[in-house]
């Protein structure tokens, strides 16, 4: 069994902070992953406020807020269990983010030793 | 009192005394010497029946009973300390085990059983022996009767019993006290066996009823002991304590009166102990914490859902579908991937939930078959009566095929 990271970009401020329907729907496909014993890590939410997230460039050039070079920015991410990236795939599918216009990137991870 | 009475009273006081008296004998000289407690109280068993059948019953039964095991115990120590000063003392200069008087009131006896529970509790040993190990050393049950209980032939007991005893002998583990630092080291070995004697009882469908209802109601006093110790007490542990009550409530409404189960959606909520569902309730509110020290365990998540399920409230089973959804996502269990399918179906549809459990990857399990069952009774007779059939082939239990027997038949005639 892989495991594979499911990274979640939204691009309007104002998705990240989602209404109880929302955050019921997200739960409910995190825990039909689960039931399913195929979630590796339940992943964590990445803060994307000012104050909460800086962007570092080169030659010192620090920015306020996350990293929005093409107009989105990632909001959090889990781990899933799967045999195949299309497995992975279908899980992410599932997911209620393409309803606020959201992407989900789906990358396998190596795992350092 | 009279004689009669005296055949009646000492299974009971065996029972409730037992445990406790070998947890004070320990206490006093190590487990190492655990055989040695059982032989005291049970020879003090023995003399009790004898001579309560002659005499009548004492006007304190259990008084007299600590008062004949502690002067087993000293005699057997005087003998030994002679024994040892007078012949051994000559060839070797080992340490001599004097006897000190044991003191015997309420609080001794309290502080022994505490410190034996997390004695007895050794991660080491496998969830099996660790749960007869409970059961025989704390609850003071037979061999036959946890033999009984599991449907277990009783050589394998035994030998369950031998590998636990073996390792609670030669652990380092010190019974005479409790200090924090062991607390904390089993504390969490402690919670899950007290978790697994009770689903035990709860939930297995095979064995001794009546057995079984004391095994729930075993687990739950063992619980309660901690949590009249500041020591160890704690949120989680109040968590648990009011997932046994609010289940303990429908205990007696599980089964009918032939002893075969009653689905949840078919019982009688007039038979629902409301006194327990209180408790629960009190329990409950005692396990969340300030602000700051709010812990979720899988214990508050199951006490959750075992709330809702005394409760009437029109979105209940969405509430039951959210802390599913939060318990599996700490741990995995099939058991709890399955009630969130059901969950599931009760908050959107059947359909819904079919197309979940096709994921779920279950299909060795009855449950499994019974669920899909109830899910396809409404959509598709054919598949729910096929699924029924497949749970029966899969199930060991009985009264669980009865059960399930009984849905086929149900279905078959619509």
């Amino acid at each position: 069994m892989k495991e594979f990271a499911l990274i979640f970009r939204i691009s309007n401020m104002e998705d990240f902070k989602p209404s109880p329907e929302q955050m019921q729907e997200r739960m409910n496909w995190l825990g039909s992953i689960a039931a399913q014993n195929k979630l590796a890590d339940k992943g964590n939410t990445l803060l994307p406020m000012a104050g909460s997230a800086k962007t570092v460039k080169p030659d010192n050039v620090v920015t306020d807020g996350p990293f929005t070079e093409i107009k989105e920015f990632i909001s959090g991410y889990v781990v899933v269990k799967a045999e195949t990236i299309e497995e992975a795939v279908s899980m992410a599918k599932e997911n209620p983010i393409f309803k606020i216009g959201g992407n989900i990137e789906v990358r396998e991870v190596l795992k350092r030793d | 009192m009279e004689k009669e009475h005296s055949k009646e009273l000492l299974p009971h006081l065996f029972r409730q005394e037992h445990a406790k008296m070998i947890a004070v004998l320990c206490s006093h000289f190590g487990l190492k010497h655990i055989e040695l407690a059982e032989d005291f109280v049970s020879d003090t068993f023995l003399k009790a029946s004898e001579l309560w059948a002659i005499e009548g019953i004492p006007e304190n039964p259990t008084a007299w009973l600590y008062t004949v095991a502690k002067n087993k115990t000293r005699d057997y120590f005087k003998h030994l300390s002679v024994f040892e000063s007078k012949i051994t003392h000559e060839f070797s200069s080992r340490e001599i085990t004097y006897f000190k008087e044991i003191e015997i009131d309420n609080t001794t006896i309290t502080d022994s059983q505490l410190a034996m529970i997390f004695a007895v509790c050794n991660p080491i040993n496998s969830k099996e022996s660790q749960i007869c190990l409970a059961l025989q050393i704390l609850c003071g049950f037979s061999v036959e009767e946890i033999s009984n209980a599991f449907l277990v032939p009783k050589e394998t007991i035994k030998k369950r019993l031998f590998r636990a005893r073996k390792n609670l002998r030669n652990d380092h583990f010190k019974i005479t006290q409790l200090d924090e630092r062991s607390i904390l080291e089993r504390y969490d070995t402690v919670l899950k066996t007290l978790y697994l004697l009770f689903n035990e009882g709860y939930y297995s469908k095979s064995g001794n009823q009546l057995i079984r209802k004391e095994l729930c109601l075993e687990a739950l006093r063992l619980a309660l002991l901690l949590n009249q110790n500041t020591l160890t007490d704690s949120l989680q542990l109040n968590a648990l304590i009011a997932l046994m009550c609010f289940q303990s409530s429908r205990l007696e409404a599980r089964t009918d009166q032939f002893g075969d189960s009653i689905l949840y959606e078919n019982q009688n909520r007039a038979l629902w102990d409301q006194s327990l569902i209180d408790k629960g309730n009190y329990f409950l509110v005692n396990a969340c914490g300030t602000k700051d020290s709010n812990q979720v365990t899988k214990y508050h998540l199951e006490a959750g859902i075992a709330y809702w399920h005394t409760s009437n409230d029109e979105h209940k089973w969405q509430h039951i579908l959210h802390f599913y959804n939060q318990l599996l996502v700490i741990e995995y269990s099939p058991m709890a991937a399955l009630n969130r399918t059901f969950a599931l179906a009760k908050v959107h549809s059947c359909k819904k939930a079919i197309k979940e459990a096709s994921k779920l990857g279950l299909e060795n399990n009855s449950y499994f078959h019974a669920l899909c069952g109830y899910l396809y009774a409404e959509e598709d007779i054919a598949q729910a009566i096929n699924n029924y059939t497949k749970a029966i082939e899969h199930s060991n239990s009985e009264s669980e095929k009865k059960t399930l027997k009984r849905e086929v038949g149900r279905l078959m005639t619509r």
